[in-house]
Order: structure tokens, then sequence, then C-alpha cells
């Protein structure tokens, strides 16, 4: 059998704190990612999502375990990653064709040939008209899109999203979803999605893992078993999904008390 | 064909000719808004700019009228009245180091040259050592001890070393100007949003892009800024270089003016020098509009300080 496209064998990562201690942000953690396979990554906040994330694409080492990906260990940023951050990560200084063609330009593509694929990629996620605008003179949703256009351009094989649309209001979140689902399935690429929101895992994932509170750890992995091609909007009516989602929730929940019984005595403390 | 080319050019690039009626409702309204929004900037520019001049003539009237008056002693604080008179005869006489435009010129010459060479080495120092840990570490205190001493004095150590012509005073021009833009740069580095720099590792950004694409446009805000303050010290350190000994120079007919009792004449070289800072101010920033025009522009209407 082929190698699986990501593979965490007992990872635990640890972080000095500011105040010289050390905090444990994953404990032993076990997670694998078929090739093509869109995997959702759920859990509360700081249970170790992000940093997850970061030992996938090689930002940071693992402090124990081993970390594989396509069968190599992660030893750095290696090609055929894509990361979509959290927070906006796109260039303010750089125009929406410049941003989307950094990818292109960095891999030693010469700029007519940058500029053109970038293009391509500005009419796929929706934006053509808006090649030189900054990214200030954009809503959010559009700097997303040009964010997903900068990561995609790069025809990564490893796709890495960190609570992509959780800053988006509702509609435009449906939208961008199904964009993507529509997106990836014209590609081969292996998608670990982070989210705080089992809807969205549910509802764009082959198979959910819900992290423990921090310091992380799989709880459980649940096969999603709904029908290929999705509408993300109608596919929470149908009964698999409410099935699904009170299957997981369940174990959710726990997670999300803990952490937020934490995080109140962190406060009252 | 004929016709169409003929067109006046708004009719041809101009909006869609039949607009959705709801624009053409909204449009009225929201040139409404702007008119009133540009009306109400205009008022306040002129009231800023009327409470301006009343300030001036408060200021220089109260100066003229006290000196007139001998409730102080015209000798020590000069009179506004002498000072236009004592640069009239600069422009139209010269001055006793030679024509006045040569002075200008000669300190300007000076400060641009010491501004110019002290920003340049300022960033690449800012920048090698924002973004080199150990070296900016290895160094850290050899850096504080030397921004401490006050750094004029090398002035005098600078006419040794290159004797009246103008690396003296450029050079300590460049050693006030060197250690502002030098803070700020590596400041500038090391506030450098870390996503940005994880995204552009992950986009396949070798160190070279990082530095040139990433590092440098996100630190030019703080450079930028701090450009506008060391021109300034550039002045002040040609000013200063030229007492260690000079020929000519605004700097050098100031210190004439005050070695014999020309108090109107350092009041003159005094508002000649300021004209001359808040040119290159201007200039600066024109450059700045320039170089980081992807900013979100500021609030229009507001008051130029
Ligand atoms: N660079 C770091 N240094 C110290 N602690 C960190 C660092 N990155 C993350 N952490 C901590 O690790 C925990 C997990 O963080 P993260 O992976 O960002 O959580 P999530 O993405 O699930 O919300 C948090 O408690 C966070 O404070
Ligand atoms: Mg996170």
């Amino acid at each position: 059998m082929a190698s699986p496209a990501i593979e965490l064998r007992g990872v635990t990562k640890r972080f000095a704190t500011p105040k010289g201690g050390i905090y444990t942000a994953l404990r032993d953690l076990n997670l694998e990612v078929a090739a093509g396979e869109f995997c959702a990554v759920v859990g509360p906040t700081g249970c170790g999502k992000s940093t997850t994330l970061a030992l996938i694409s090689g930002l940071e080492p693992a402090s124990t375990g081993e970390v594989r990906v396509e069968g190599n260990p992660v030893k750095g940023i290696a090609g055929g990653v894509g990361y979509v951050f959290q927070s906006d990560a796109v260039f303010p200084w750089k125009t929406v064709l410049e941003n989307v063609a950094a990818g292109p330009r960095y891999h030693g593509a010469p700029g007519r040939d940058a500029r053109a694929r970038a293009r391509e990629w500005i009419t796929r996620v929706g934006l053509a008209g808006f090649e030189d605008r900054y990214p200030h003179q954009l809503s959010g949703g559009m700097r997303k899109r040009v964010g997903l256009a900068q990561s995609l351009i790069n025809g990564p094989r490893i796709l890495l999203m960190d609570e992509p649309f959780s800053a988006l209001d509702v509609q435009t979140r449906t939208l961008m979803e199904n964009e993507l689902l529509s997106l990836w399935s014209s590609t081969s690429a292996s998608v670990v999605f982070v989210t705080h929101d089992l809807e969205e895992a549910i509802a764009l994932a082959d198979r959910v893992v819900v992290l423990t509170a921090g310091p992380g750890t799989v709880k459980g992995t649940y096969k999603v078993d709904l029908p290929r091609p999705r509408n993300v909007a109608e596919i929470r009516f149908q009964p698999r999904f409410t099935q699904l989602y009170e299957a997981i929730w369940g174990q959710l929940r726990d997670e999300v008390l803990v952490s937020y019984e934490r995080q109140k005595h962190a406060a009252a403390v | 064909m004929s016709v169409r080319s003929t067109l006046p050019r708004s009719s041809v690039v101009g909006p869609n000719p039949n607009p959705p009626l709801q624009a053409a409702e909204a449009n009225p309204i929201d040139a409404e808004l702007t008119a009133r929004r540009s009306r109400a900037a205009r008022r306040r520019l002129v009231t800023i700019y009327g409470l301006r001049v009343l300030f001036a003539v408060i200021w220089l009237g109260g100066w003229e009228l006290s000196s007139r008056m001998n409730w102080v002693d015209p000798f020590f604080v000069g009179q506004p009245t002498g000072v236009v008179a004592r640069l009239w005869t600069w422009i139209t006489e010269g001055t006793a180091l030679g024509p006045l435009w040569y002075q200008a010129a000669v300190t300007m010459e000076e400060a641009v040259v010491g501004f110019i060479i002290g920003s340049i080495l300022g960033v690449i120092f800012g920048i090698v050592l924002g973004r080199v840990e150990l070296l900016a570490e290895t160094l850290s205190p050899f850096i504080k001890a030397a921004n401490a001493i006050p750094r004029v004095v090398l002035g005098s150590l600078f006419a040794i070393m290159f004797g009246l012509s103008l690396w003296g005073k450029a050079a300590t021009a460049v050693v006030l100007v060197f250690f502002v833009v030098f803070f700020n740069a590596f400041q500038g580095v090391r506030e450098v949003d870390r996503n940005l720099i994880a995204n552009a590792r992950i986009l396949g950004a070798d160190n070279r892009r990082l530095t040139l694409e990433i590092i440098i446009p996100s630190a030019l805000s703080w450079i930028l800024a701090s450009l506008h303050i060391s021109f300034g010290l550039a002045i002040v350190g040609a000013v200063v270089g030229e007492l260690f000994g000079a020929t000519a120079g605004l700097g050098q007919l100031i210190y004439n003016a005050g070695h014999t009792f020309d108090v109107n004449g350092v009041f003159a070289g005094m508002f000649l020098l300021a004209v001359l800072a808040l040119i290159a101010e201007g200039l600066i920033s024109a450059l700045e509009k320039r170089l980081i025009k992807w900013r979100p522009h500021r609030v229009s209407g507001e008051i130029p300080i």
C-alpha cells in the first residue's frame, strides 16, 4: 500500500513560555491523512490545531515523534505544501496580481509567465477585474480568495487550511466553502482543514478528527459518508448530516467544556 | 465609426448609459453627502489657516512692539523688521562671506550628503542586524554606548581629519542621522508580521526574496518615518560642523553674526535654515507618498502638520 500523504506518529510539541516554563501544546498525537483525502480537524480553542498544521508544514519542528509527508520525514519547509493562514497573510504592499504571482516567481518562473498564471487563478476565484487593487481595498472575503489563489497556484499536493473562513459572515462563508470544494475536486490534493465549527467540518470533509482540550491528542475519528459533489448550503438538512453531527458533538462537547472551564479559571486567578 | 470617434471622451468611457433605477436614485444622495463632507472639510481648513495667520501676527507683532517700546532690549532679542531688513541686504548685497545663495547651497550640500550616506548606512545596518540575531546581540552594548555619547563633539574630530572640506560637516551629519535611521530600520525588521514571513516561506521565498519583498517593504514605514526626523538632524550636523571650521555656509554666517552681536543676523540665518528644512520635509513626504501607496489613505481634509 502506498504511504499516506500525511502521517504523524506519537507527536508531542512543547513550547517554552515567556515566563520560562514549558507548555505542552500537543501530546502523543497520531494522525494519518490518505492521498486525496479531505480531513477536517476540530477541537476547542487552544487545543493545538494551528500547531498541528505548523508541524506538518515544517514551520515548527516536533519535540518528539515523527512527522512524515508523502513518506518523507519533515525537515523544514518542503515544496508541494500550501497553507492558508488563520489571519490575513496576503502581502499588503503587493497588488492582487503580484500577491498571486508570488509563488510561481519564487519558484523561478519568469515574471510574464507568473503573471499570466496568476490572472487565470484570479479569474478562477472570482476576482477578475481586481488585479490591480491592494489588499486594503478589498473585503475580508475577497482577501481570503486572494489567499486561496496564492496557495493553489503552486499546485500543492498537500493543502493546509487554518480556520480560513472563520472571520467571514455566514453567507460569504457558505459561498467560499462551496467554491473551495469545487476547486479541490479539480485537484488531487490532500487537505487538512482546521476549524472549530463542527458543521463546517462535516459539510466539507471525508473524515473529521476530534482533538481533546490542550494538550491536544486525537479523541476520535469519524468517517463522513455523505455523497459528493456536495452543496454546503443544503447538505445540513440531510438526516445523515444530523446523525453525524450529534455523534461527533457528543465527543466534542466534553472537550469544549473542559477548555471553557479552564479559561474561566485562568481568568479568575 | 466617425460619429463615435468624435464623441466626447467622458461619454465613451462613462458609466452604464442605462443604470438600474436604484443606482440612479442613490447617486444624487451620494453626491450630496460627498459635497457636504468636502464643504465641511474646506471650512475647517480655512479656520485652521486663519488661526495660524492670527498666531503669527500676535507673535511677530508682540515681538516687534515689545522691542519698539523698549520693554525688552532689541540689542539682545532683535526685532522682526530688523530681521527682514537683514535678509533683504543679504539677498540684494550679499553677505560678509559672499552671495547668500552660495551659503545656503554649501550648507544644503553638506546636509544632503550627510543625510544620504547616514540613511543608507542606517538602513543597511538596521536590516542586517535585524535579520542576524547573533550579530545584534554581540554588538548591542557597543551600539548603546555609541548612542549614549553626545555625538556632536565628534565634529571637532572630523574637522581635524577632513580639514575645512565638505566631508568634516557631512561626517558630523552622518553620525547624527545614522543612529536614528538605524534604530528605526532595526525595529521595523523586528516588527514584521510573523504570518507574512511564514506565508512567504511556504510560497517558496528564499532568504534574499524574503528580505527584498517582505522584510524591507514592511520596515519601510518605520524607515520613512525616521527620515522626517533625521533631515533636521543632518542640518544640525552640518551647522555644528561649520562651527569647528568653515569658510562658508549658513552656520558660519550665523556664527559671524553672533560674534559681531548682530542678533537680527542670527535670526535671519535661523529663518533660512528653517526654510531649507521645510523644503526637505516636503520632498521626503512626497517620497513617502510614492513609496507606500499601498497603505490606506488618510481621511481627506486632514490638516498636514
Ligand atoms: N510559539 C508559541 N510559543 C508558546 N506557546 C505557543 C506557541 N504557539 C502556540 N502556543 C500555545 O499552544 C497552544 C495551542 O495553540 P494553537 O495550536 O494555536 O491552538 P488552536 O489553533 O487550536 O487554537 C495554545 O495554548 C498556545 O498558547
Ligand atoms: Mg489556531
